[in-house]
């Protein structure tokens, strides 16, 4: 292979790149100290100074991100890291998402997209008291500083490779190479670091000592947005695993999994808190913990990732020293702020009260509910320690999760509904009997019938069916009592709901989705695994697959074979299907990649095992019926999670009255 | 029954607002005990000791394997499953080190038999042998986490070193190979 020829003038880009990292730094420093001592002498312009700050801070990491990106462009691979995550036959587009494919990248990634979201929290809080302003941008300032020092001290992504050169880079793990990969880690970053704005929020409020009323208000939006992106990024990564890993399951369980679900399930519990404390400023001392814990749990995934102190699927690489690190920069944030929260807390008081039936307390049964799911992953993921710390050897796996997560999201569900139908702070109970009696029913009865229209369904698919169904006519029911109630007609009613309510709606028949899928998919797929040569068909799940030829072709950075299938079904052909066996030339991995047939209501899917000798082939088929609507749910929920964000209020000085959550 | 906003307003209850700082202090110092013992080094409980007994089938010959077959020489002894994604990255390490003639025996740990016999013809079979641990009862006794896990195992049936994680070039040469240059200039015959 020949030596990629690079100017060496070009090579300089790695020099700008690592001084801006330093500059960063700087800025963060700065940032995080000086404008705050303006607050607390009350000098405003040592305070003016936080805005620009955040954006010198946000330039400087841009120019590092472009730095490196431009190193994989020039395939610089005297930059360790370049050399580590790329190749010079690997295709542009992988080039540069090679630029968080592997540990330092993908910090400078998180680390670029905290910058940009304390520099848009600079340009969008015009209307937020300038001191707040100052103390949400210093928290964040804080946390950059942690980020930038664990970057520059233990894992620089432009560290040099010298005196050693590589003559060709080792490669994208080709497990990696994938498009979906290339936005999954953005998408979660986005969502890990955006939880940090509503940390900061929290936190400042706990700093001045008292939370303005409006706090809530000012969090919301940050912490929706935060939400949507950590749902779709949680969504792409089972995505990922089911098309790419070559096994067709959609979650393992995995810690690295549930390490993005966790601060998910806080974040949600987040939500509807914030909601409480904007309409009637309650929970207030909740609301500020549940955005500690959302924050401090998206480090602790960091943790999980990057210490080794779990081994996982995406464990390639760790290493204690910046397991120590994080660990030590985890007790200072999560630490310090449950510290200041213990110590502020106990001023913030709730103003009036509710009652025992009211959305309040359906809200908090969510919260609770939520943060109990979250304690249950935290549980299983951390058990392996646990288990080693008190010498119990239980092995922790699925088994376990559904235990909980079932009954739990069963549970929510429940208490989803009366809870949207009930005003805030008081509820009568007989009109709410009222309305529930006649949905009960209708739903248990559709839902019957309609667990049993794929197959034969064991009762906890049943319920779960009935309950997702439930859910779902409650929603179609409220909309429609509540356009009624404009009294204008059905058509003018319905426009007159706000953008926020329909995007709940949304949201939580998102959720209804995501139980049907998971319940169908569970009980109903067909897995087989098959021995086939060219000529040969199997039948699964009421589909013919006939093997027609195989065949063999080159791709830019790897080898294959290639079989072609065609799917029939009741004699009427369906489709044709490729799947490909490939072999990586840098790294010599062989690589399945499975064909896919995907329709709404099923998914069909061919991988080619290993060569039997002669043509034969082992082939995996499976059918997998629903198995899409899983993450069409969580695209429904980040929908619903941004139609909410464009709701006018949130753009007006003063909450509408749109009543929704 | 009217209930109250918030506790910590009112006295008593101001107890648990330091519950979320007890909790997480907790968790430090788990995470902390997990870091002191880094899980990539050997619990000390198994330093020294013998490989567990065990009698297990084989998957790729109709023998019982038993803690004979970890003797006589040194050898690694590879955690691996076909549902460990990190395994199908080690993979091709594995079959470099055999090839270098490092003699590698793997642990099918929690898997199907013919889905592992598929991964291995597929993928290259590094292995000397492999024991089937289907209800993971030998990795238990082993204290494995997950796959996959690697252990050096010396000619006395002895476990010498663990590795959490996948192996690779880094890990050989800064744990595995000092300790093998070490006992080979005391006997090389059984030194790869």
């Amino acid at each position: 292979m020949m030596r990629p020829h690079i100017c060496r003038r070009k090579m300089v880009a790695a020099e700008i790149g690592h001084l801006s990292l330093w500059v960063a730094l700087a800025a963060a420093l700065v940032l995080a100290i000086f404008p705050l001592i303006g607050v607390y002498r009350q000098v405003i312009g040592w305070q003016r100074y936080a805005r620009p700050l955040a954006w010198l801070q946000w330039l400087a990491l841009t120019l590092a991100i472009l730095c490196l990106g431009y190193s994989f462009y020039i395939n610089d691979f005297s930059l360790t890291y370049v050399a580590n995550h790329s190749n010079s036959e690997l295709p542009l587009g992988y080039r540069l998402s090679a630029i968080w494919g592997g540990h330092e990248g993908s910090l400078l990634l998180w680390a670029w997209m905290l910058g940009g979201w304390s520099a848009l929290v600079g340009l969008f809080s015009r209307k937020v008291p300038l001191p707040m302003v100052v103390r949400v941008l210093s928290v964040m300032g804080m946390i950059a500083v942690g980020f930038l020092a664990f970057m520059l001290f233990t894992s620089n992504p432009f560290d040099r490779t010298l005196p050693w050169f590589v003559i060709d880079g080792a490669d994208l793990n080709p497990l990696l190479q994938d498009p979906g990969l290339i936005i999954h880690p953005p998408m979660l970053y986005m969502g890990y670091v955006g939880f940090s704005v509503a940390f900061a929020f929290a936190v400042a409020g706990l700093m001045a000592g008292d939370l303005d009323p409006a706090w809530a208000r000012w969090a919301r939006p940050w912490t929706t947005v935060a939400w949507c992106f950590l749902t779709v990024g949680i969504a792409l990564g089972s995505w990922w695993a089911y098309y790419e890993l070559g096994w067709g399951g959609w979650w393992f369980w995995d810690p690295v999994e549930n390490a993005s679900l966790m601060p998910w399930l806080a974040g949600t519990a987040l939500i509807h808190s914030l909601a409480v404390s904007e309409k009637r400023n309650l929970f207030r001392a909740w609301t500020v913990l549940l955005a500690i814990v959302a924050f401090s749990l998206s480090l602790l995934g960091t943790f999980l990732v990057r210490s080794g102190v779990l081994t996982s699927v995406h464990a390639f690489a760790n290493d204690p020293s910046r397991g120590a690190f994080i660990l030590v920069f985890l007790v200072v944030v999560a630490g310090g702020a449950l510290t200041l929260f213990a110590s502020r807390a106990g001023r913030l008081k709730g103003e009036g009260g509710f009652k025992m039936l009211s959305r309040e307390s359906f809200l908090l049964g969510n919260n609770l509910l939520l943060l109990t799911a979250t304690f249950v992953v935290l549980l299983g993921t951390l058990f392996p320690l646990l288990g080693e710390a008190l010498d119990v050897k239980i092995s922790i796996r699925s088994p376990y999760f559904n235990a909980f997560f079932v009954p739990l999201a069963l549970a929510l569900i429940v208490v989803m509904v009366p809870g949207m139908f009930s005003n805030w702070k008081r509820q009568a109970g007989h009109p709410l009997v009222r309305r529930l009696v006649w949905l009960a029913p209708v739903a248990l009865v559709v839902g019957f019938f309609a667990a049993r229209l794929p197959g034969d369904m064991p009762w906890v698919g049943t319920l779960a069916v009935m309950l997702a169904l439930f859910l779902v006519f409650a929603h179609l029911d409220d909309i429609v009592r509540r356009a009624l109630s404009y009294n204008r007609g059905l058509g003018a009613g319905l426009r007159k709901l706000g953008r926020a309510y329909y995007g709940m709606v949304l949201a939580h028949c998102g959720l209804a989705v995501l139980i049907a899928g998971v319940t169908v998919v569970s009980f109903h797929e067909v897995e087989r695994d098959v021995r086939m040569a060219p000529g040969d068909s199997a039948e699964v799940g009421g589909y013919r697959f006939e093997f027609d030829t195989l065949s063999a072709y080159k791709g830019p950075n790897f080898d294959a074979r290639r079989g072609h299938f065609l799917v029939s079904r009741d004699g009427e052909a369906v489709t044709e299907m490729n799947p490909e066996k490939r072999t990586y030339r840098a790294g010599g991995q062989v690589m399945t990649e499975a064909a896919i047939d995907g329709r709404l209501m099923r998914d069909l899917y061919v991988a080619l095992g290993e060569p039997l000798g002669g043509d034969a082939w082992a082939v995996r088929i499976y059918y997998k019926p629903m198995v899409r609507w899983i993450w069409l749910a969580a695209l429904i929920m980040a929908l619903g999670g941004a139609l909410a964000l464009s709701d006018p209020r949130y753009r007006k000085k003063l909450g509408g009255t749109a009543d929704a959550l | 029954m009217r209930c109250n906003a918030r506790r910590p307003g009112q006295r008593g209850a101001s107890l648990w607002i330091f519950l979320p700082l007890i909790a997480f202090v907790a968790l430090a110092i788990l995470l902390a005990s997990g870091l002191g013992r880094d899980p990539e080094l050997l619990p000390s409980a198994l330093a020294g000791k013998p490989v567990p007994d065990f009698s297990l089938p084989s998957l790729v010959s109709e023998r019982t394997l038993s803690n004979q077959d970890l003797t006589g020489r040194w050898q690694l002894l590879n955690v691996w499953a076909t549902w460990c994604p990190t395994c199908h990255i080690e993979h091709p390490y594995l079959l470099e080190l055999a090839a270098r003639g490092v003699p590698i025996v793997g642990l099918n740990y929690k898997d199907e038999d013919p889905a592992a016999r598929d991964y291995l013809a597929e993928l290259g079979n590094p292995f000397t042998e492999v024991i089937v641990d289907k209800d993971g009862q030998l990795g238990l006794d082993l204290g494995v986490y997950g796959a996959p896990e690697t252990f050096l195992i010396n000619p006395q049936g002895e476990i010498v070193l663990r590795q959490v994680g996948d192996m690779n070039e880094r890990v050989w040469q800064e744990k595995f190979a000092p300790v093998l240059e070490k006992a080979g200039q005391q006997n090389a015959e059984t030194v790869p």
